[in-house]
């Protein structure tokens, strides 16, 4: 059987949404994870619970925060003395830095941000989207092992039946060597709600909200209903957004389980975007905007009438 | 100092893509190739820091096909001095492209101060190249900057992570940054930049040239296909205002009892 090790995110006391969907995935396997730092009571719970037959603990100096060399250089050693066949994460931000560096550490293969994948006894594949989702491929590794993976958050889903496993705690010290690119400080962002890619819900604006201070209104939905708050490009471009909220393919590729979008006509480049999302609502003035044939509930009018109008029917359904 | 940007060349983001009938790429003779757009940052980020340091050089590579070169050519319209070109299939993995690259930097015959790539390549949305060609050439790097400061010996970024947080980092050079939307505003190549573009030395090489073989392969690509069609959704027309409410009760009830994501 292929030996294979979760690199698992912690967030807070818990361990991030994707790490354990992984996990569930990769239900009737032998599976061990690592983590950086003391791992939390609560979120060696959830990783027996979804599957870890061993959870291990990485300690080392300069592995307080994310620095690319000091994880990588951790993380290498570790895996080289464990002697694993597959290393999977999430496709988060730390994610996406750190796998690419990992796998070359071992002139191994990596495939990226995948959407779904099967482990035939010991053999990968995977389907990924491309061009930001206009099109889908399976991806295979080749070359020396170990291999490496990222799966995008939300698009396998959670394992409702998970197969626990002992979760048996262990420590290992690891080595965060030279650091050459140091971290200095991490400055908060403007809001504290999950990001784009790793949000359940999303509200969405484009360029018919027509001001930034207009956004408001999607705040005040996303607040009820607990999402985060996406852009068009032409949006952002017109400057009611920043780049950090924008959704599309020169923004960020989104699958939440509910994609509201307000005002937006439905550009080639924002569809790719987030028609992977499972339920998408349409809110727009044009009939004929291309978003309708995306969505699965289409609204035709007004948003500045309908948004308010939606937001409090999500209160009287919640309760709020 | 040697500023090197690598950049690639992409179909526009409004192409209609197209799997190619055996499913082993996708329909490329009628795309219309642009400069994948994260590299304009980095070509910007290079002429800024060119500009501040005199005698520098900027050198563009690419890894692709001679389709045509326009990534090179904008580049190097926009103030570029030279270009490398490896001429390969556009459906290359991550690590060949890397790979290539690095070859290519060995070829140019300079030491590179400084490489500026995009944060990702927006066809195959891997956001590997730049990690790995750091780590192949043993130099520090931070992906995904928003945020530069620097001088002929180090750099101070800044990075973009969930939520628009941002983690600076003090670099020591040479480096790589990885560059996204938000870190300066391309220029736009003048006329004349584009008329001294085409006498700008591109010098092509083969993969074999840059050190590439099919042996570099890591990742296998195939079946490709477009997405599930999604069936029709339900439209309703709440233009009359009397209808509103009812519409918006209606919408928010089959969420809750239809589509179960409420």
């Amino acid at each position: 059987m292929a030996k294979i090790l979760v690199f698992a995110e912690l967030h807070g006391t818990h361990v991030k949404g994707v790490t354990l969907e992984i996990l569930g995935k990769l239900a009737g396997h032998t599976v061990e994870v690592a983590a950086i730092g003391t791992i939390p009571g609560e979120a060696t719970a959830d990783l027996a619970k979804f599957g870890a037959a061993k959870i291990h603990s990485l300690k080392g100096s300069n592995l307080d925060h994310y620095s690319p060399e000091g994880y990588a250089n951790a993380l290498h050693g570790f895996i080289q003395t464990g002697n694993y066949d597959y290393v999977f994460a999430g496709a988060t931000s730390l994610g996406k830095d750190l796998f690419p560096r990992l796998a070359t550490k071992f002139d191994a293969g990596m495939v990226s941000e995948v959407t779904n994948f099967i482990m035939e006894g010991d053999k990968f594949s995977g389907t990924r989207p491309l061009f930001a989702g206009k099109c889908f491929a399976k991806v295979e590794l080749l070359g020396p092992k170990p291999y490496f993976v990222t799966v995008r958050p939300n698009a396998l889903g959670m394992n409702a039946n998970p197969t626990a496993a002992a979760g048996v705690i262990g420590e290992s010290a690891v080595d965060a060597n030279a650091i050459r690119a140091m971290i200095k400080e991490i400055v908060k962002g403007t809001s504290e709600k999950l990001d784009l890619t790793e949000a359940n819900i999303i509200v969405s604006g484009g360029r018919a909200m027509k001001e930034a201070a207009n956004f408001k209104i999607l705040e005040d939905m996303a607040n009820v209903i607990g999402a985060t708050v996406g852009a068009s490009r032409a949006a952002v471009d017109s400057g009611f957004a920043p780049h950090a909220m924008q959704v599309g393919q020169t923004g960020k590729t989104v699958a939440p389980s509910l994609y509201i979008a307000c005002g937006i006509s439905g550009a080639i480049q924002h569809l790719a975007g987030m028609r992977t999302s499972k339920v998408i609502v349409a809110i727009n003035s044009d009939p004929d905007a291309p978003i309708f044939t995306k969505a699965d509930y289409g609204i035709v009018g007004d948003l500045f009438q309908i948004v308010p109008l939606l937001t409090q029917e999500f209160k009287n359904l919640l309760g709020k | 100092m040697n500023i090197f940007v690598c950049v690639k060349q992409v179909p526009d983001t409004e192409t209609k893509i197209v799997p190619s009938a055996d499913g082993s790429f996708i329909e490329t003779s009628s795309i219309k190739w642009i400069m994948n757009p994260y590299d304009e940052f980095a070509v910007e980020q290079a002429l800024l820091v060119q500009a501040a340091n005199a005698g520098s050089t900027v050198t563009v590579v690419r890894v692709g096909s001679t389709k045509d070169t326009e990534a090179l050519r904008t580049a190097m319209a926009m103030g570029a001095d030279d270009a490398f070109l490896v001429e390969a299939l556009d459906n290359l993995d991550s690590y060949s492209i890397a790979k290539a690259l690095k070859g290519a930097i060995e070829k140019s015959g300079k030491k590179p101060d400084l490489i500026f790539t995009g944060k990702q390549a927006i066809d195959d949305d891997c956001l590997q190249v730049p990690q790995i060609l750091a780590t192949m050439m043993d130099i520090p790097s931070v992906s995904v900057v928003v945020g530069y400061e620097g001088s002929t010996t180090d750099a101070t970024v800044k990075r973009e992570i969930e939520g628009g947080a941002l983690e600076v980092y003090g670099v020591s050079l040479p480096a790589l940054f990885s560059c996204n939307k938000g870190l300066n505003t391309p220029r736009y190549a003048s006329l004349p930049g584009i008329m001294k573009a085409k006498k700008k030395p591109l010098t092509t090489l083969s993969l074999a040239d840059a050190g590439v073989s099919d042996a570099d392969r890591r990742v296998k690509y195939s079946n490709f296909q477009l997405p599930p069609e999604k069936p029709p959704g339900k439209k309703f027309d709440a233009t009359d205002a009397a209808k509103m409410g009812a519409i918006v009760k209606e919408v928010v009830g089959l969420l809750r009892t239809e589509a179960k994501v409420i």
